[in-house]
């Protein structure tokens, strides 16, 4: 990157000299900025800019096909919004799946970091590693995997379930069944949830489970009252990732249905919804003001979690999993602090 | 010796759990090594197997597995069926001569041998172009991960290291970006893109990674801060200008964070699918496996024979990557090692 060579010029060595101190900062400045310099080109130009167009975009009929035939049409797409059946649907869909998903998997990636972070666990590298393992999976092809385990006559998950006398569902082409087979599916999506929630496990002072101990707490009084507590930040991160990470649900639904939201429309999620508004119908000035409406409510959940986070979130016990940040933090804010913890552990996007 | 029974307790239950959990994949396997038609096969096995078949004097024999009174079931091979009773072969001592079974031939299930079939991953191989895919893919990941790694270097130590005005909230802005869900920038950039020329090649997948990711950033950012000012301090004094300190101070220094990032990105890359659906829609030589293995699943879903082991191609590479590289991958979700 040529930017990052322009700023070759050594500091000088010692900034305390009396004089130079503006030069100093001044130059110091000059570097800093080079340095960011890719970030702030990069937010200008693929952050702002699109932005502001596509809220420009939003007020018209724009069709990629013939982008000389663009009109402005004021808020008739957010009008359309109102009385769109399929945008509704797609809603519903996507709440629907958000309230079964978001629940399951943190319920179930809690679980297995407890399982894993036992002490009675023999080879618990080897068990983290393996629950870990579907994540890496490119998302295609795990899903291609869940349709023929989760396939009415020959999938594996109905022979299961015959063996032990129940009829298996037609998972897949039922209106029904199709969200808590994509629900089982998200179980493989566990693992970095999983792994936040270990360093959380593991930052709870031992010292702590000890005193419920003495104070005649039991295993479950234990869990509620210091687990729990203790690792709140973790949990708070976990959910908004999750919550988030559910309203961009795309590869999935699209692989399960080819892209149609089959059956009868039961996996026609937000995104989904979207894509075909954008790029099979070219509708994309109405896709624009769908992708404003997403943003409204990905933004409003997160202020109302981050609202909420004060009666529930602990902030005594936010003890980032043991990496160097902690260090260098500056005694983060109680709510914050699950951010920061957090935002170490995930992978890019 | 207690504590001992309950280790195995819950290491039981643990294997028990995590079997469940990988069950797919043994399905993924078995069935990728079966032929098509023992899927549709009645009394067949989970495991990949063929029917047997024994060949006495000429001609072929089906094999059943045949219950006597004495509560054995046999392996035999069927000779002359009839209504009520039937002549069987025994394939393992062929000259005891026939043997007469008495009861209904219809009853039996026929005997199953283990038997792998390769045939489903060279008609995949063939059929997807799995080689044009996998150097799409390498091509695209690579390409954006080389961008990704270098600019968030850039950024981070840009921002761990020198104080400038508007920092904190330079900072606070690239983490928003966190938030801001893509599709609010989909549009306008495809538009850009198109205007461009760009839609139908792989740069609209590229050229943003070289503008620093927030994630990466971040990272990065804090394990810089953790190595000692001392080091930059003593590397200045030798006369090092701040990009010198960057490569011989700072990356050497930081080479596990700079570790995780490239695999995160690159295992991110590997898996994208929406935007190379939409920007190589209609462009099979250049869409990377995701986009190509998705296509060969709507095509071929009626086959789980050569879809299962299409997946298994398309996930191989990840996963042993994985494996290899597990112990910088897990210390990187989770920095800094929660292994003591």
């Amino acid at each position: 990157m040529s930017t990052t060579q322009a700023a070759i010029e050594p500091l000088p060595t010692s900034p305390r000299r009396r004089g130079g101190w503006r030069a100093v900062r001044e130059r110091e400045s000059l570097t800093g900025l080079v340095f960011v310099a890719p970030f702030i080109v990069g937010f200008i130009l693929f952050s702002a800019i699109p932005m502001v167009a596509s809220l420009v975009l939003s007020l018209t009929d724009f069709d990629p096909r013939e982008p000389d035939e663009i009109h402005f049409i004021g808020l008739a797409n957010y009008q359309q919004m109102l009385t769109d059946p399929v945008l509704h649907e797609s809603l519903g869909v996507t709440l629907r799946f958000a309230l079964l998903v978001v629940p399951l998997t943190l319920a179930a990636a809690l679980g297995v970091a407890m399982l894993v972070n036992s002490k009675l666990l023999a080879g618990r590298n080897v068990f983290r590693t393996l629950f870990y393992m579907p994540m890496q999976i490119p998302l295609v092809a795990s899903t291609i995997v869940w349709i023929g385990v989760l396939h009415a006559t020959t999938g594996w998950l109905n022979y299961g379930l015959e063996a032990v006398g129940l009829p298996g569902p037609n998972w897949l082409q039922s209106t029904f069944w199709v969200g808590p087979a994509l629900g089982l599916m998200g179980l493989w999506g566990i693992g970095n949830m999983m792994l936040i929630f270990l360093a959380g496990l593991q930052s709870v002072p031992t010292e702590l489970y000890d005193a419920a101990k003495v104070d005649g707490a039991g295993s479950w009084a234990s869990f509620r009252h210091v687990t729990l507590p203790m690792i709140s930040p973790v949990l708070f991160y976990n959910l908004i990732i999750a919550l988030i990470a559910a309203f961009q649900y795309f590869t999935q639904a699209f692989v399960v249905s080819n892209g149609r939201g089959d059956p009868d429309r039961a996996t026609l999620f937000f995104n989904l919804n979207l894509y075909r508004e954008a790029f099979g119908f070219f509708h994309m000035g109405y896709a624009s003001a769908l992708a404003w409406l997403l943003f409204v409510i990905v933004l409003g959940l997160t202020v109302v979690l981050f609202k909420t986070a004060g009666s529930w979130v602990f902030a005594g016990g936010e003890r980032c999993p043991r990496w160097p940040g902690r260090s260098a933090g500056r005694g983060p804010p109680r709510v914050r602090s699950a951010t920061t913890c957090g935002d170490s552990v995930r992978s890019p996007r | 010796m207690r504590r001992f029974g309950a280790i195995s307790a819950v290491t039981l239950v643990a294997a028990t759990i995590v079997s469940a959990f990988l069950m797919p994949l043994a399905y993924m396997v078995a069935t990728a090594f079966k032929d098509p038609s023992q899927l549709t096969a009645v009394d067949a096995p989970l495991y990949p197997a063929a029917p047997e078949v024994f060949v006495y004097q000429g001609k072929e024999l089906k094999v059943y597995d045949v219950p006597t009174p004495d509560g054995t079931i046999h392996a035999w091979a069927l000779l002359q069926p009839h209504r009520e009773d039937a002549i069987f072969i025994d394939p393992a001592n062929p000259g005891a001569g026939e043997i007469t079974w008495i009861g209904r031939p219809r009853t039996l299930a026929q005997h199953w041998a283990f038997s792998l079939k390769v045939d489903n991953f060279t008609a995949a191989w063939e059929t997807i172009d799995f080689p044009r895919l996998f150097l799409n893919t390498f091509g695209i990941a690579g390409l954006s991960t080389v961008g990704a790694v270098l600019s968030g270097i850039c950024v981070a130590y840009g921002f761990s290291r020198f104080r400038f005005p508007g920092r904190n909230g330079l900072f606070i802005l690239m983490l928003a970006t966190i938030i801001l869900p893509f599709q609010v920038t989909l549009i306008p950039s495809y538009a850009l893109y198109l205007a461009l020329g760009w839609v139908g090649t792989w740069w609209p997948l590229i050229i943003p990674h070289f503008f620093a990711n927030a994630y990466n950033v971040f990272l990065l950012r804090q394990y810089f801060l953790t190595i000692p000012r001392e080091l930059d301090e003593a590397a200045m004094i030798d006369g090092a200008g701040p990009f010198r300190i960057l490569r011989s101070v700072i990356v050497p220094q930081a080479v596990p964070a700079i570790i995780a990032v490239t695999l995160f990105h690159f295992f991110w890359a590997w898996n994208e699918y929406f935007l190379p659906l939409i920007y190589l829609q209609g462009k099979p030589d250049l869409q990377p496996l995701a986009v190509g293995l998705a296509r060969f699943n709507a095509l071929y879903s009626q086959q789980p024979t050569l879809i299962q082991a299409a997946a298994i191609m398309a996930m191989l590479l990840p996963v042993v990557l994985f494996f290899l590289a597990q112990r910088a991958f897990m210390r990187g979700v989770v920095f800094g090692g929660v292994e003591k």
